[in-house]
């Protein structure tokens, strides 16, 4: 196994988490640990006439975390999509905390919502806001807390990802890394159940990615958060997630823990585990036969 | 079949139709956003104090030109005095409203454009929807609040500025009597042609922020989808207030 990025136990001092908020013991209590919080049935979807999905089946349980893998454009940010409602599968089902997620008003849409963080691959903080602000976002719009007990959260929650001290800087100021970081802040600062990661180490140096890696982990081994995370960084999924999703062509080739996907020995699924460039998935974008095409006398471009 | 879908006609209706559901979306979460004024106080300096230099310049420049152009025209027939008449008239009913308008569009319209635009494209809309917070009230009713309100108030200042210098060059420069030039504009002027202006401004402030927040919020979430946005902005919101100032030039015109 190459490098990872990833040290899932020890060198680091742990922040204390279970100061962070009166919610829940922060543990993946054995009464719950394992039902299944996110479940996706034979779910069919295109667009444009492309279909993205044909078939899916994903299942994602409690206090675990959950990596969706696959090649560009296998349709991982519509799965999110589906998952929380921004758009809706054309047939199939779609359960979050067992409720069918296209069958709900917008109002219970928001409520779900509400129970639930996400991480933009960008951080996607808002730019007329400062760091704190955009932490403090959540709160302000839905609560009436008191603004010495909003310092207290939101502070906590910037220590959690190791930038109190950014907090009077605007967006603008800060390095990707650190984007992203405060994006998880904000993420997590109403206590949600399920925290959604996009793409969370794409254009990330190999520190910051050993960072957002170990924030991953600690926020749901400390919080005890479910956790998907979607990603093509095959290695720091490996190191970190319970139980992965290999999607290609619209279905799940494989799925199962990360070691588990590592000996498969599925075309599709070694071709993407060790990075082949060709297999499965062609090298050749289609075309017509090579000889006849560079014999092609017409004189006319293609 | 696909033709006729595309045609010129049905997608400027489908346009209509869709600016007006906006437009209806927006009216609706008015209430709510008001509960959030200094949102509002924000976006009323963003679109109003930062578009103020340019307007108050350009107030005077018309208002000069339009002293020279009355002077020119009424010396003819020897009664120079009725410049203010014309500057007055021509300022409180048309000129100061419409290129207030124009001017606004440029200025503060096209800032509202991109600025949406940018926050679609860089997913902070989608990441509000997220976080359970209704991006429309959130982002757009305040920006269209406060070009609403900032629109009258700079109309209002680019026409008392374009008074003054057409004040400047008739009285000053050309010479004519102090006491004639304010006492004609004083016969000429009614309560009547000042609601004009007033009613034109506000239905400009509407339509320009309209479109301005309608097109940020709509664009493709592209680099290219925003730049073509912005000219939308421009183009769609000039040619609707000039369209809009001859239909309200003419229905005042009936009533008066």
């Amino acid at each position: 196994m190459t490098t990872t990025f990833c040290y899932p136990s020890p060198p680091y001092k742990p922040v204390d988490m279970s100061r962070l908020s009166e919610a829940p013991a922060p543990v993946k209590s054995p009464a719950q640990a394992g039902d299944a919080v996110i479940e996706v049935r034979d779910v069919r979807y295109a667009i444009g006439g492309r279909p993205i999905f044909d078939g899916l089946d994903i299942t994602a349980r409690r206090g675990r975390i959950t990596a969706f893998m696959g090649p560009s454009g296998t349709g991982k940010t519509t799965l999110l999509r589906l998952i929380t409602g921004q758009s809706h599968a054309e047939s199939g089902s779609v359960k979050v905390f067992g409720r069918e997620v296209s069958s709900m008003s917008s109002a219970e849409l928001f409520a779900l919502r509400r129970r639930m963080g996400m991480l933009f691959q960008n951080g996607a903080l808002l730019t007329d806001l400062d760091v704190y602000e955009n932490v403090a976002f959540p709160l302000r719009a839905h609560t009436k807390l008191p603004e010495p007990l909003v310092r207290q959260l939101v502070l906590t929650k910037l220590h959690a990802v190791g930038l109190r001290g950014a907090a009077t800087l605007m967006p603008a100021e800060l390095s990707g890394g650190m984007a992203r970081r405060v994006a998880l802040a904000r993420a997590i600062v109403m206590d949600p159940e399920i925290l959604i990661y996009d793409e969370p180490f794409v254009g990330l140096d190999p520190i910051s990615m050993g960072v957002i890696c170990r924030l991953i982990k600690q926020m749901n081994e400390a919080l005890g958060i479910t956790s998907i995370v979607v990603s093509h960084d095959v290695q720091e999924l490996a190191s970190i997630a319970d139980d992965s999703f290999l999607l290609s062509g619209g279905k799940v080739v494989a799925s199962g823990t990360p070691e588990e996907l590592a000996r498969s020995t599925l075309p599709e699924v070694k071709q993407f585990m060790t990075g082949l460039a060709d297999g499965p998935v062609a090298f050749h974008y289609p075309a017509k036969d090579y000889q006849s095409d560079l014999l092609d006398d017409a004189g006319e471009a293609p | 079949m696909k033709a006729v879908v595309d045609s010129l006609p049905v997608v400027a209706l489908r346009r209509i139709g869709s600016i007006s559901l906006f437009f209806a979306q927006i009216l609706a979460r008015i209430g709510p956003s008001l509960a959030k004024p200094g949102l509002i106080v924000k976006q009323i300096y963003n679109a109003g104090a930062r578009s103020l230099v340019i307007v108050m310049l350009s107030g005077m420049f018309v208002g000069m030109v339009l002293g020279l152009l009355g002077f020119d025209v009424f010396q003819r027939f020897g009664s120079e005095d009725y410049v203010g008449v014309l500057a007055a008239l021509g300022n409180l009913k048309v000129l100061g409203p419409v290129l207030t308008a124009l001017l606004f569009a440029g200025r503060a319209g096209t800032s509202l454009t991109s600025e949406i635009g940018l926050m679609k494209s860089t997913e902070q809309l989608t990441a509000m929807q997220m976080m359970a917070v209704d991006p429309v009230r959130y982002v757009v009713v305040p920006r269209f609040l406060g070009g609403f309100i900032a629109m009258p108030l700079l109309a209002a200042t680019f026409t008392l500025v374009a008074l003054y210098g057409a004040q400047l060059i008739g009285v000053q420069q050309m010479g004519v009597d102090t006491g004639a030039y304010w006492s004609q504009t004083q016969n000429a002027v009614s309560l009547h042609d000042v609601w004009e202006g007033v009613v034109k401004s506000l239905v400009f402030g509407v339509a320009v922020s309209l479109v301005a927040v309608y097109e940020g919020y709509h664009s493709e979430p592209t680099p290219e989808g925003v730049g073509l946005a912005t000219t939308r902005t421009v183009v769609v919101s000039s040619v609707l207030v000039l369209l809009l100032n001859y239909l309200l030039t003419a229905a005042f015109l009936k009533t008066h």
